[in-house]
């Protein structure tokens, strides 16, 4: 028997989820233990860095701008090049794309309005150690809670990310039609999340931790979590 | 010595802020506003360091920092 994964969630001054994906992560199996962001380094052994949601920094300047400056995103940085997971949901994901991780920008939503609700979205590869526990095409619900999620890049950028099937997730209806009306926030291509080139770092918008309980609105999330455990017995 | 640095959406990015306040504008009855977009101002006062070498600095500032460079353009002015 594998050690369990042992995953690291960082928190920045203005993370508010922390607790949540720590929670999630337990659930399914995982060591967890919370890295505040002036730490130097990550725990020794950690097989997945986690950036929470949240407002780091008041979302000052950019969403994500200043935390992704912050000292422990260096130890970060190294985790993943040496092929470590990293995960960031919501502010996460923009941190991650702020830190040049992942490639584009997290703008305002294109209705200009705060969203917070529950959405479909469509599971684009399961070849990955994030969503090996679903199946290609999937419908899943998880829930929104931003302002800033409009996913944008250069069009030469999004050609590569098609091409190479870097686009995790995209927003859909219930019935997995990818289109403008079941766009939330003007992202282009409905891309709700994408993967790095190597396929070890994640970010997206829509929050699966918060989706692991019947009792809060249903356990589509749970596989993100029972997927990156199982991973690491596989 | 005085810097300011302006950042600005480029030109291909929708700005839906922009827009609102343009409706805005418009609502107030002022007419003539074809197109309005929204950026960010950086009043900097350096120390120890002008001419050449405070340009440069404002540069690295405004790559590593002040303007995401994906969507924004930014125009630096000293004096």
């Amino acid at each position: 028997m594998a050690e369990p994964l042992k995953a690291a969630v960082l928190l920045f001054p203005g993370s508010n989820r922390e607790n949540d994906v720590a929670r999630a992560l337990a659930a399914a199996g995982a060591r967890v233990e919370i890295v505040w962001h002036e730490s130097e380094h990550l725990p020794p052994g950690t097989d997945l860095a986690v950036l929470p949601g949240g407002f780091s920094y008041g979302d000052y300047l950019r969403c994500g701008a200043i935390a992704a400056r912050a000292r422990v995103m260096e130890a970060v940085t190294t985790h993943a090049a040496r092929g470590g997971l990293v995960l960031g949901i919501c502010n996460g994901f923009q941190i991650l794309c702020e830190a040049g991780l992942l490639p584009g920008v997290l703008m305002r939503n294109a209705g200009l309005k705060f969203i917070c609700r529950m959405q479909t979205l469509r599971v684009e590869t399961t070849e990955t150690p994030f969503t090996r526990a679903y199946a290609k095409g999937q419908v899943v619900k998880y829930a929104l809670a931003h302002g800033e999620g409009a996913y944008m890049t250069s069009p030469e950028e999004m050609e590569t990310l098609e091409q190479t099937g870097r686009i995790a997730f995209r927003y859909c209806d219930a019935q997995g039609n990818v289109d403008a009306t079941a766009n939330p926030n003007g992202s282009l291509n409905n891309v709700a999340g994408v993967y790095s080139a190597d396929f070890n770092v994640l970010g997206l918008m829509p929050h699966p931790e918060n989706l692991i309980d019947p009792l809060t609105g249903g356990v589509d999330g749970r596989p993100v979590f029972a997927g990156l455990v199982a991973n690491m017995t596989h | 010595m005085k810097s300011r640095v302006v950042v600005t959406l480029k030109p291909s990015v929708l700005d839906p802020q922009g827009k609102a306040i343009e409706g805005a504008l418009k609502s107030l009855g002022l007419e003539g506003f074809a197109n309005v977009r929204q950026g960010k101002v950086f009043d900097i006062e350096l120390e120890g360091v002008d001419g050449e070498a405070a340009n440069a600095l404002i540069q690295q500032a405004c790559e590593k920092l002040l303007a995401n460079t994906i969507v924004e353009n930014f125009a630096i002015q000293h004096g």
